[in-house]
């Protein structure tokens, strides 16, 4: 029960404890097999199962989510991996038009449970194409399930359920949590696709917060208590289906409400939480909710240019205690020195 | 090989099933009940009884917007097709899917969609899942001359040939996609079979309006994938006689030559076929007009049996969004 395993380690246990119960699984994605193994989520895998249950493929992120589908729709339960999210934007013909309609169209005939990993990407100059968080434009389509896991526990346990699960799981994996340990049991277990975790239990604030922006709100949340503010974080995990109940009770709770998303704002995953909750909990709110993002440019490559590129705990903080009118002073915005942003920490050196 | 007399008249039957359901579809599509886009492919029957006849009923087949002769080619229910371009809760879909997405799973037509080309990849994963799962069962893919533009059919086919997938990739060039002719889109030093065999495809080229050529080879090409050879391309040269998407001729509109029309259809692949039959005395021509005839009246209470079927209710269109 005590054992502490990877956000990475925990992937790849997901994904072998299903191999080895279910035929049907496969893995497959470019880099699959290869000594990096998907920066260790899929290390061993070919190994122990073997190359027609755990495979490479050609750089063709297109069809090869057609043939997956269709793979599916015939029986087999395929985990696919993009290395960043953004390799996968060749396929969203397949994702969006074909993964996401085919049991609708044909009126629950089909059944499409095929699992898109993708990879967030950021920091160490990774730059516009190798950084985009783009959970919104998967969220925006019914039919499609997404998550974005922030603890090894959850990543473990929502892993299991999504290759269960009967339907498209799109699954946002953010690089900077590939190497943050937590308590995972060993035995397979499964956490529910759809449901959001109150990660800290508070009574001024509501910060609901997706993925690495979960570890930024609950630094936050421990500086807010430093001044005599209580925030609650709640960590979504899913986007769609989308866990409104326990939003709105934490709103109702606390009055307030801070979204704070791993991206820009614009038509964004803040923007529906807030409108959720101007909506559905209007007469609670004490004030206007406020969305915390990154700016609406693409990241930049330079670290010159991007370490001011991503919010981070003080920001949120800032925001709790502007929202709240309390005084914002000493807080620290800049980076240690001699320190630059572009990596989790200190011991996470690049290239990644 | 020469075909029995008995496949010889079925492939008959066939094109005369496709030939009359869609016949009839152009005698009410005005009347604006059937209420989706319908992509006809009256012509090119030859292409779609050929080829299904060649697999079994345990084999697959997938298609893309043009896909009535390939569903009914395939085995698919007559009325369960009219009805779901009628839009009713009799129909294959259920009313959700239209002319465009089309389904009997019964008969192996594992769906169509519109999405030109996308379906290529999808018929592909059905037949990786044959193989992985050691089935003994092949894929037809359909394709138009349009899809050979679209760079999936590139990595379909290196996917097909680096895992010798059981796959028959049944291209149907009909010269046009939606309105623009070939020697806008393609060079004519670009062979479609050159592309196929550029990935190591095997491939063959045949005369799309003549049944039992598109028999003959669609059954070595799939002979060769359930002796485990792997893949094969076939690129069928027909013609479609009507517009685009609707139940109209589009040459009066200036669409098309006229005479390139007039041509194409002086090559009537049901009449070359059932000339054949009558001057090999296969088939006696009263034999060939009851069959016909027969087909026309099926076509007919099937358009009734949609007519007659109820609309799906309202209440189920969010029905389906997950499994």
């Amino acid at each position: 029960m005590n054992r502490q395993i990877s956000y990475a380690e925990a992937l790849c246990e997901a994904q072998r404890q299903t191999l080895d119960a279910d035929d049907q699984v496969i893995v497959i994605g470019l880099g699959v097999p290869d000594p990096k193994g998907i920066f260790n989520s899929t290390s061993g895998l070919q190994e122990e199962f073997g190359p027609d249950r755990v495979m490479d493929m050609p750089l063709s992120e297109n069809a090869m989510t057609g043939v997956v589908i269709g793979a599916a729709m015939t029986g087999l339960r395929p985990v696919m991996t993009h290395q960043r999210v953004d390799f996968a934007m060749t396929a969203m013909e397949q994702i969006i038009n074909q993964a996401a309609k085919w049991h609708y169209m044909f009126n629950g005939q089909h059944k499409v449970p095929i699992v898109v990993r993708m990879v967030v990407g950021r920091g160490w100059g990774q730059g516009p194409q190798h950084s985009q968080s783009l959970q919104s434009l998967f969220a925006h389509i019914p039919g499609l399930k997404v998550i974005m896991p922030t603890s090894a526990h959850d990543a473990k346990g929502m892993l299991i359920s999504a290759i269960e699960d009967d339907n498209p799981v799109i699954s946002l994996e953010h690089r900077w949590l590939y190497g943050i340990k937590d308590f995972v049991p060993e035995e397979p277990f499964r956490v529910p696709l759809g449901k959001a975790r109150v990660m800290r239990e508070g009574t001024d604030v509501t910060i609901v917060s997706l993925s690495y922006m979960t570890l930024e709100a609950l630094s936050a949340a421990e500086t807010l208590e430093t001044r005599g503010v209580n925030a609650e974080v709640v960590d979504l995990r899913s986007l769609r289906p989308l866990d409104e109940q326990t939003i709105l009770d934490s709103i109702k709770k606390t009055g307030r409400l801070i979204v704070a998303d791993t991206t820009n704002k614009m038509y964004g995953a803040s923007a529906e939480i807030a409108a959720l909750a101007t909506e559905k909990a209007f007469s609670s709110l004490r004030g206007a909710p406020v969305r915390i993002g990154s700016p609406e440019h693409p990241a930049p490559t330079s670290p010159a240019l991007a370490d001011q590129y991503y919010p981070r705990a003080p920001h949120i903080a800032a925001a709790v205690l502007e929202m709240l009118e309390l005084p914002v002073d000493g807080l620290r915005f800049d980076p240690p020195e001699g320190r630059r942003l572009d990596q989790p920490n200190a011991s996470f050196t690049g290239p990644f | 090989m020469a075909l029995s007399p008995e496949t010889r008249i079925q492939l008959f039957q066939m094109q005369a099933a496709i030939r009359t359901a869609e016949e009839a579809i152009v005698r009410h599509y005005h009347e604006q009940e059937m209420r989706c886009p319908v992509h006809l492919c009256i012509g090119q029957e030859a292409v779609s009884a050929g080829a299904c006849a060649a697999v079994l009923r345990s084999d697959y087949a997938i298609s893309h917007h043009r896909s009535h002769g390939h569903y009914l080619g395939k085995g698919g229910n007559l009325n369960a097709m009219m009805a779901e371009i009628y839009g009713k809760a009799t129909g294959c879909s259920g009313g959700k899917g239209g002319s465009m997405h089309l389904i009997d799973l019964d008969a192996g037509f594992l769906g169509a969609a519109p999405i030109v080309g996308s379906t290529i990849p999808i018929g592909l994963g059905a037949a990786f899942s044959a193989h992985l799962k050691k089935e003994d069962r092949v894929t037809l893919v359909f394709l138009g001359d349009g899809a050979m533009e679209s760079g999936v059919v590139h990595e379909s086919f290196n996917f097909a040939v680096l895992k010798k997938l059981p796959v028959v990739f049944v291209c149907e060039n009909n010269l046009y996609s939606v309105n623009s002719p070939m020697h806008v889109r393609q060079s004519h030093v670009r062979r479609l079979v050159d592309i196929a065999t550029g990935h190591g495809l095997p491939a063959a080229d045949g005369d799309g309006n003549d049944a039992e050529a598109v028999y003959r080879l669609t059954k070595d090409a799939t002979d060769r994938a359930r002796r485990g050879d792997g893949p094969s391309f076939l690129e069928f040269s027909t013609y479609r006689w009507r517009e685009h998407c609707g139940q109209n001729f589009d040459h009066p509109a200036g669409f098309r030559d006229e005479q390139e029309v007039v041509s194409w259809m002086e090559r009537d692949p049901i009449s070359i076929h059932r000339h054949a039959l009558i001057d090999e005395k296969i088939a006696h021509p009263d034999e060939l007009d009851r069959i016909y005839a027969a087909q026309e009246a099926l076509a007919a209470s099937a358009i009734e049996f949609a007519i007659n079927s109820p609309f799906p209710d309202p209440n189920t269109a969010a029905d389906h969004i997950y499994a």
